[in-house]
């Protein structure tokens, strides 16, 4: 793409955005141009200020300084008035944000009609709206079924209908946060292919990631975000992912290196278990799995398919309908949390703020949680408050748990920090069997490379662990042996060495790892 | 306009915001008195000396403050665990019923073991009745502040069948009312002729049991992890449902006793005209207290000068005593803005 | 009289329908804040100030109409200030529903008391009337039950089919609806979830206040301390019974009243047999029950009770 326009070729300018939260400067006097018809992505690691910035652009936040202008249908830039999604919308700005806003009683047609008409109109245009959007679809390739119910549609459909929301608004510009992290490869491969039609139908985009290869593949300008600050903005051309990510960390990839370690004895099979799932249908059809000393196991797989039934099994939160699981070759008492903390299974959960911890309690009473009735917590049903505090403060400062002190409350910590709370109260217990379901999502590089030295360490000691994760790079970096979840489906184990990403990519999208030559270009 | 949270509470705030809560809903209060147009500071006077002024006065509010405390600490103890026990109404009826049911000549006990037998029974009813919603909701997913309520009325109209039928007094002149309660299971006064009565002894122990058992018991760590989580207290290996019984349970039996004390301590038969809404009263003093156990007795204690300083002001200047109701109902509301204050800091941008 | 042989006189289904008219409000009015996302146990008060407020208008001289509007205007306020509370503010629902209650109760009783210090028995007014609608009432049956009301149980029928229309068929209802179940996903569309949400329980509030209102200005004719005897706690029942949908509120609240009536009749019957709590302890049961059998499947919006902040998810 020629490059040679001028400069009223802007779409959108932000100017000395700031914003602050309590102590955290989360954008620092960023600046930002967006030219007409193109791609800039935005690449930071999590927690470096990209969503603050888009959630500013689209008027969810108010930043305390800094302008945003946005071009009219004239071409002229002119400010937007901040603080308010419906000015930001009137605007041409359309925005498809990390988790999905749809609501789920209501049709995909009428998410996506939800707030074009007026409020005070007496009559919903369902005719005019419907062939416009069927129009729509054709032009951009986005296809869904208009009618059915959001609930019942898989991540991709939901996506399109994301976009189609923004497209039927008419956007001119368009803000994608992370788009590919619920996708397959094969599916965000599609995404991009649909973004260059898209652009070159005239629309301009900002992608927003923390994945390399994807800026590289798919944008024009490249915006690097670190600690809220700007810290590079050049034309994708003239870079390269290693630099790239150089700047993104601001020093050198600390790298994740797995040794090689000769896997023990069986420690956790299960055999043809089936767990029931939402309307009935099982959510986990025979799956059967062994899982040994010193081995860690990645289950990949686009979320909603089974992780939540696997994870929910091994913590304890749901007894299987059939099959038998056994640990260290005993049958264990499922569908009991206690019963698995009291059998050696240590549970990292999905959602660390809805599950792992008591926001409104402290540090001291969290790190207890799973232990408070053992003798070292408590006598006669009274606490030991003084024991559980010194352990508090003896598993602070082995995690580095960063916090004012064991009395502060937990919702105030970090995410990061919260992780590695729920890190110390289930690793202290030196468990045989972790499960880790989504450990480092949504962390910084530095919280992540502590979860998975913890993990690692944990493999180490001869613990077996099972990893559910949606980063591929995440999985294919820690685990000996990979699964795929397919609608429930669990597949045999494959030596991590064996497969590529591309192979997983189609295995997550159903197909068979033998055949996929079909689909193969 | 948005909320931010503190990150600490310093304690002059902590101590300021219930203060400041009080005077906002008595100067609000202060809007009907001048619509009535008598003097605020007379009426405010009124009420104080009502209450306080005398040592009749303060007996008065002092046996005043007894059900409030028991009825303060059933819904402290249910909110915390975040279960909504609004049935205190009915629970307490029902503790007065069974005691006055044994306590009039059912069983004949000795004193000393007479009373403990009234006080039992009627905490086991309060406890039983509040089982039913605990366990509705526990295995049917039914909203229990709906059956709370309703069973009010359903605990009231069976009151009132068993003091019109089975249990009516011959003696008592075709009013509707038990016969009184034997010498024996009567609650001993502790100022002589006055209405207070050892309940309010009974109801500070229970304060401060229950300040016990949610701040330094595994029950309490339990009830709050809950109450604050339920998700995350189920993943850690809480038995969230075992916890909800056992809180619903106390919370009954905490109401149940409110009855007792009323029917062996303060009234000696039962009536239904029993608890001019103290149930629904404990309520405003759970969260006047913030359901901090040791803070319902002050709490309870504020509601009750409140109240009887109206009834004295109310005769003295003819101003209806409803306005009682109006302060403790503002001062619930100002109260609860006052607990915004603590967790968050408000910024105008 | 044969029990059974009751269902089927008009004087009866007459009756029902009679009794089931506030209940209609109060659940419609429930019904909206909800879907909404909004719980209002300020029902009982706002029913009672409802009740207060537009039988005093009358009995102080202004028409039937206008009181219906005081006592809607009234409800406005009290659910105003309930959807100030938790809606920007995020206050406990359930708090500030139960000390609205309070408040809206002692509110109504303290200015009846105002005005009217010392009156011996509580003064009547000229209510609404009955009258037969054309047509309609000469139906077989359903014509002479439904159709021979008073003009407050017609705008209860009429105000179902408003609200039903207005939330299946509207821009608005669909905003309303998309606010009560993800208010995150109305607000990427340009919806503001405080203004809806705080109009909705202010309109579903001024509901209520009628359904309080049709008992002094259309069954009773005279405003009673506790007169509402729990009908807005029945009312948040019947919502979970109709599953938030208007015409099921309709058809729950017929039913009940059926159910209310039909104790009535069973009363008469056997009176004297078994005691007349027993009759009078039906309704709450059969709410009760009511709730017993739909909780099970009930679909409740899923940010029901959830406060929402700007700009957190």
């Amino acid at each position: 793409m020629k490059d040679n326009r001028a400069p009223e070729d802007f779409v959108l300018r932000l100017r000395g955005i700031t914003k602050r939260f309590g102590a955290l400067l989360a954008n620092d006097a960023i600046d930002l141009e967006l030219r007409r018809g193109a791609i800039l992505a935005l690449l930071g690691e999590n927690g470096a200020g990209k969503t603050t910035l888009m959630n500013i652009l689209f008027g969810h936040y108010l930043a305390d300084r800094g302008e945003v202008l946005v071009a009219g249908l004239g071409g002229g830039l002119a400010p937007l008035r901040a603080g308010s999604p419906s000015a930001a919308l009137d605007a041409g700005i359309g925005m498809v944000h990390q988790h999905f806003t749809l609501a789920d009683n209501l049709s995909a047609f009428e998410n996506i009609i939800l707030g074009t008409q007026s409020l005070f109109r007496p009559w919903l245009d369902r005719g005019s709206a419907r062939r416009k959007l069927e129009k729509l679809m054709a032009g951009s390739g986005l296809n869904v079924d208009l009618d059915a119910a959001v609930g019942v549609l898989s991540v991709g459909e939901r996506q399109r209908i994301e976009i189609l929301k923004a497209l039927y608004r008419g956007a001119r510009i368009l803000i994608l946060d992370e788009p590919t992290a619920v996708l397959t490869p094969q599916e965000a491969e599609r995404l991009f292919e649909t973004l260059r039609r898209l652009v070159a139908q005239g629309l301009s985009i900002v992608f927003i990631s923390h994945k390399l290869a994807e800026v590289m593949a798919v944008s024009q300008r490249v915006v690097v975000l670190r600690k809220g600050k700007v810290v590079a903005d050049l034309a994708t051309a003239e870079t390269d992912a290693a630099h790239l990510a150089e700047t993104m960390v601001g020093r050198a990839i600390p790298k994740t290196v797995r040794t090689a370690m000769a896997p023990g004895a069986v420690i956790l099979e299960l055999d043809k278990v089936r767990v029931a799932g939402v309307h009935g249908r099982p959510a986990l059809k025979d799956a059967s799995l062994s899982l040994r000393a010193h081995e860690i196991l990645g289950i990949a797989g686009v979320s909603g398919n089974g992780q939540v039934a696997l994870s929910n099994l091994i913590c304890g939160l749901q007894a299987p309908e059939g099959g038998a699981v056994s640990l260290h070759g005993q049958a264990v008492a499922l569908g009991s949390p206690a019963g698995m903390v009291a059998a050696g299974v240590g549970r990292i959960p999905e959602d660390r703020l809805h599950d792992g911890v008591v926001g409104d309690m402290a540090v001291w009473e969290n790190l207890a949680l799973e232990d408070y009735r053992k003798p070292a917590f408590s006598r006669a049903s009274f606490l030991r408050r003084d024991a559980a505090r010194a352990h508090a403060r003896q598993s602070i400062e082995d995690f580095d748990v960063r916090c004012p002190g064991p009395e502060a409350a937990t919702r105030l910590l970090s995410g990061g920090n919260v992780q590695k709370l729920i890190l110390a109260r289930v690793l202290t217990r030196a468990p045989m069997v972790i499960l880790a379901n989504q450990p480092s999502r949504g962390l910084d590089i530095g919280a992540v490379t502590e979860v998975h030295r913890r993990l690692l360490d944990a493999r180490a000691r001869g613990a077996g662990i099972i990893l559910i994760s949606e980063d591929l790079d995440e999985l294919l970096a820690l685990s000996d042996r990979v699964a795929v979840l397919h609608r429930g489906v669990l597949s045999a184990s494959m030596a991590t060495e064996e497969v590529t990403i591309r192979q997983l990519g189609l295995m997550m999208a159903g197909h068979d790892r033998q055949e996929p030559a079909h689909d193969a270009a | 306009m948005r909320l931010e949270p503190r990150t600490q509470v310093p304690l002059a705030l902590a101590i300021a915001a219930p203060a400041s809560a009080i005077v906002l809903a008595l100067l609000l209060a202060a809007i009907p008195l001048l619509w009535a147009e008598v003097s605020v500071l007379e009426a405010y006077g009124l009420i104080f000396k009502g209450a306080l002024g005398s040592r009749f006065a303060v007996t008065e509010t002092l046996a005043r403050a007894t059900p409030l405390i028991f009825t303060g600490l059933a819904a402290a103890v249910a909110f915390r665990a975040k279960l909504w026990n609004i049935g205190a109404e009915g629970q307490l009826y029902l503790g007065a019923l069974t005691a006055a049911a044994v306590g009039t000549g059912a069983v004949t006990l000795p004193g000393f073991a007479m009373i403990p037998l009234v006080l039992i029974v009627g905490a086991l009813a309060g406890a039983l009745l509040m089982l039913i919603p605990t366990i509705l909701k526990l295995r049917l997913g039914v909203d229990e502040v709906v059956t709370t309520l309703l069973l009010n009325f359903v605990v009231l109209l069976f009151v009132s069948m068993m003091i019109e039928g089975p249990m009516k007094d011959p003696m008592g002149m075709g009013w509707p009312q038990s016969e009184p309660i034997v010498e024996a299971a009567t609650l001993p006064k502790l100022v002589a002729r006055t209405r207070v009565h050892a309940g309010l002894i009974l109801a500070i122990l229970a304060g401060i049991a229950v300040w016990i058992m949610m701040q330094r018991t595994t029950w309490g760590f339990e009830a709050r992890a809950v109450g604050a989580s339920p998700a995350a207290a189920r993943f850690a290996g809480m038995p969230v449902p075992r916890v909800m019984i056992r809180v619903g349970l106390i919370s009954g039996a905490l109401a149940g006793l409110a009855g007792v004390g009323e029917v062996a301590g303060l009234k000696g038969y039962l009536t239904l005209d029993l608890s001019p809404g103290f149930g629904y009263s404990g309520i405003v003093v759970a969260m006047l207290a913030q359901l901090n156990a040791l803070a319902v007795i002050v709490a309870a204690l504020f509601v009750a000068i409140v109240f009887v300083g109206a009834d004295f002001m109310s005769r003295a200047i003819g101003v209806s005593n409803y306005l009682a109701n109006l302060v403790v109902a503002t001062s619930l509301l100002t109260m609860l803005l006052a607990s915004l204050a603590t967790r968050y800091r408000l910024r105008w941008r | 009289m044969e029990i059974v042989e009751i269902l089927f006189t008009v004087s009866f289904w007459a009756a029902a329908t009679r009794i089931a008219t506030p209940l209609i409000f109060g659940t419609l009015g429930e019904l909206i804040c909800e879907r909404a996302g909004v719980l209002n146990l300020g029902i009982e008060g706002i029913m009672t100030a409802g009740a207060m407020a537009g039988w005093m208008a009358v009995y102080q001289g202004a028409d039937l109409w206008t009181g219906v509007v005081f006592a809607f205007a009234i409800g406005m306020i009290f659910g105003f200030i309930h959807g100030l509370f938790t809606v920007p503010l995020g206050l406990s629902q359930h708090v500030t529903g139960l000390g609205l209650t309070l408040l809206a109760t002692s509110l109504a009783y303290f200015t009846y008391r105002m005005i009217l210090p010392d009156v011996p028995s509580p003064p009547r007014i000229e209510a609404f009337q009955p009258f037969a609608i054309p047509i309609l009432s000469e139906i077989p049956f359903i014509g002479p039950a439904l159709f021979k009301q008073t003009a407050l149980t017609y705008l209860a029928f009429v105000s179902v089919a408003v609200v039903g229309l207005v939330l299946y068929k509207t821009p608005l209802g669909l905003a309303l609806r998309a606010v009560g179940e993800n208010p995150a996903a109305a607000e990427a569309q340009g919806i503001d979830v405080y203004v809806m949400r705080i109009g909705a329980v202010m309109i579903g509030s001024g509901f209520m206040a009628i359904g309080g209102a049709f008992l002094t200005m259309s069954a009773f004719n005279a405003f009673f301390f506790e007169m509402i005897a729990g009908r807005g706690w029945i009312c948040i029942a019947l919502v979970v019974f109709a599953s938030w949908r208007p015409g099921k509120a309709l058809l729950g609240a017929l039913l009940f009243g059926a159910f209310d009536a039909f104790q009535v009749r069973l009363q008469q019957a056997l009176g004297g047999d078994i005691p007349y709590q027993i009759f009078l302890m039906l309704p709450y049961a059969f709410s009760i029950l009511a709730l017993i059998v739909m909780s099970r499947r009930a679909a409740y919006p899923k940010a029901l009770m959830v406060p929402y902040r700007k700009g957190e998810r």
